[in-house]
């Protein structure tokens, strides 16, 4: 009842605010027409629908970072925390509060993303399926990032970490712009050693029904996932205690 | 009996003494106004007593029950409207009053008495389906009031309730607070005089984290020989600095 409560505000507070749809559902959509725009003049492989699509999907989760770190940097600069600690509510509560509404928006964000794909031409398969279905690890991970930039920086910052560092390290780290096997060297090893790819790789695996390419791609995102889980559960109780 | 009584009560950041060895004790269904110039110790007593930060040294006891040993049971007796105003701006009026029902575990019928209630003795009616971030400052304090006191808690905490508020406001949740007294205990803390003079039964004066004296508004005019409740705490906390 607390936790639905508080899950409950939370999707309210993110859905209400206009540059959520504007930039978590928009932003998502406007690149997928402008690249698929691209690929018709002068084709690229990497700019095809069914690889396309995959990217964008995980590309548009690194708003769901922004959306989440904002709203808690938010709710801990102002007195509506300091009124919300002293009720019955758990620390268990606060986090799944944040984390668990945000999920269904990710969710709702990849099948938009799918929705535009196959209406630009992507074959309707039950894949798709599977592929929305995958996103919710690769989502959480990105929550999590969000639980814990809100748990360590201000409005302020959240808004330079997770608006323009996160967006720009998944969109050049992920191999959604451009083929990390042309860059190479230390940038493809970095790349591989981070979550970003692993994730598209893992969508693009599903979506094609290659199942056995998923490995070792969802351990890469599992692990990261699970460490970004632990990392932000550490650092919010440890502000709330500091509060 | 007592609703609250602190135990020589103090809290520590670093070399800075916030509150020092605070004994205090605050009846049933009093209204206890908490003075002091500005880093006096009042907000520190209040987060200490609200659970919201931990004493260095001591204890208190809200109607029997320890803020160290006991804090989820004093957090569902208490009630807290902080110094800035604390409510969910995305979150309309009927809202924001939701969403405190619901981390009180309310049930649906309660939770629609419950907002019934507090709309209409908060006079929130017209203004119930606003989100709360476009509100006056007034409303929202008066909001943020409503939304402490969903819990029916028996023991209210306001800080500076009326503060950046003008004077229409002001007044109004001047009457508000009356309404509430006698019914549950209030600490208030606040900077304006007349404030804790109209309000308040007792009134206690803060300095450097220490207690100065406790009285009523009349007993500290009496004690400070002068008429005017300003001038004896002027008085009564100049002498201590001397």
């Amino acid at each position: 009842m607390r936790l639905l409560a508080f899950t409950t505000r939370t999707a309210k507070e993110i859905l209400r605010d206009p540059l959520t749809v504007l930039f978590g559902l928009g932003f998502p959509i406007v690149l997928i027409l402008l690249l698929s725009a691209i690929q018709a003049n002068v084709p690229v492989s990497l700019f095809e629908i069914d690889s396309l699509t995959p990217g964008i999907t995980v590309f548009g989760l690194s708003f769901m970072t922004l959306f989440s770190a904002t709203l808690i940097a938010k709710d801990r600069e102002t007195a509506l925390m300091q009124r919300l600690y002293t009720t019955p509510l758990k620390a268990t509560d606060f986090i799944l509060g944040y984390v668990l509404p945000i999920i269904p928006i990710a969710v709702v964000q990849c099948i938009i993303c799918y929705v535009v794909a196959i209406l630009l031409g992507l074959e309707i398969t039950a894949t798709i399926l599977y592929a929305v279905f995958m996103i919710i690890p690769s989502s959480l991970f990105f929550i999590a990032l969000g639980l814990l930039f809100g748990s360590i920086f201000n409005v302020k910052q959240v808004g330079g970490i997770c608006g323009a560092l996160l967006t720009n390290l998944t969109a050049w780290l992920s191999g959604v712009w451009f083929d990390l096997e042309l860059v190479g060297g230390v940038f493809k090893k970095i790349a591989y050693a981070l979550p970003f790819v692993h994730a598209v790789e893992l969508e693009r695996a599903v979506l094609a029904g290659n199942y056995q390419n998923i490995f070792p791609h969802i351990w890469w995102v599992l692990g990261y996932t699970l460490g970004a889980v632990i990392l932000a559960t550490v650092f919010f109780l440890r502000q709330m205690k500091r509060k | 009996m007592d609703a609250i009584k602190t135990v020589g009560l103090t809290k520590n950041y670093k070399d800075l003494i916030a509150v020092n060895n605070l004994n205090l004790e605050v009846k049933q269904g009093e209204l206890f106004s908490l003075l002091g110039i500005n880093g006096a110790g009042k907000t520190t007593t209040i987060k200490m007593l609200s659970c919201l930060t931990t004493p260095t040294d001591g204890d208190a006891y809200l109607n029997n029950k320890s803020i160290i040993h006991a804090v989820s049971e004093v957090k569902k007796i208490i009630g807290v409207s902080p110094q800035e105003t604390a409510v969910a701006p995305n979150l309309s009026v009927t809202e924001n009053l939701e969403l405190m029902c619901g981390i009180h575990g309310f049930s649906k019928e309660k939770k629609r008495e419950k907002i019934a209630e507090l709309t209409e003795q908060f006079d929130l009616s017209s203004i119930h389906k606003k989100k709360a971030g476009k509100l006056s400052g007034g409303w929202q304090r008066r909001l943020s009031i409503a939304m402490a006191l969903i819990s029916e808690p028996e023991i209210l905490f306001l800080d500076e309730p009326t503060l950046g508020l003008d004077v229409i406001a002001r007044s109004e949740l001047w009457d508000t607070i009356r309404l509430l007294k006698g019914k549950i205990t209030i600490i208030l803390t606040t900077h304006y005089m007349e404030e804790a003079e109209a309000l308040s039964d007792r009134i206690g004066i803060m300095k450097g984290g220490k207690l100065l004296v406790v009285g009523s508004a009349e007993e500290l005019k009496k004690q400070a020989e002068t008429d005017k409740f300003e001038d004896a705490f002027v008085k009564i906390v100049k002498e201590e600095t001397r």
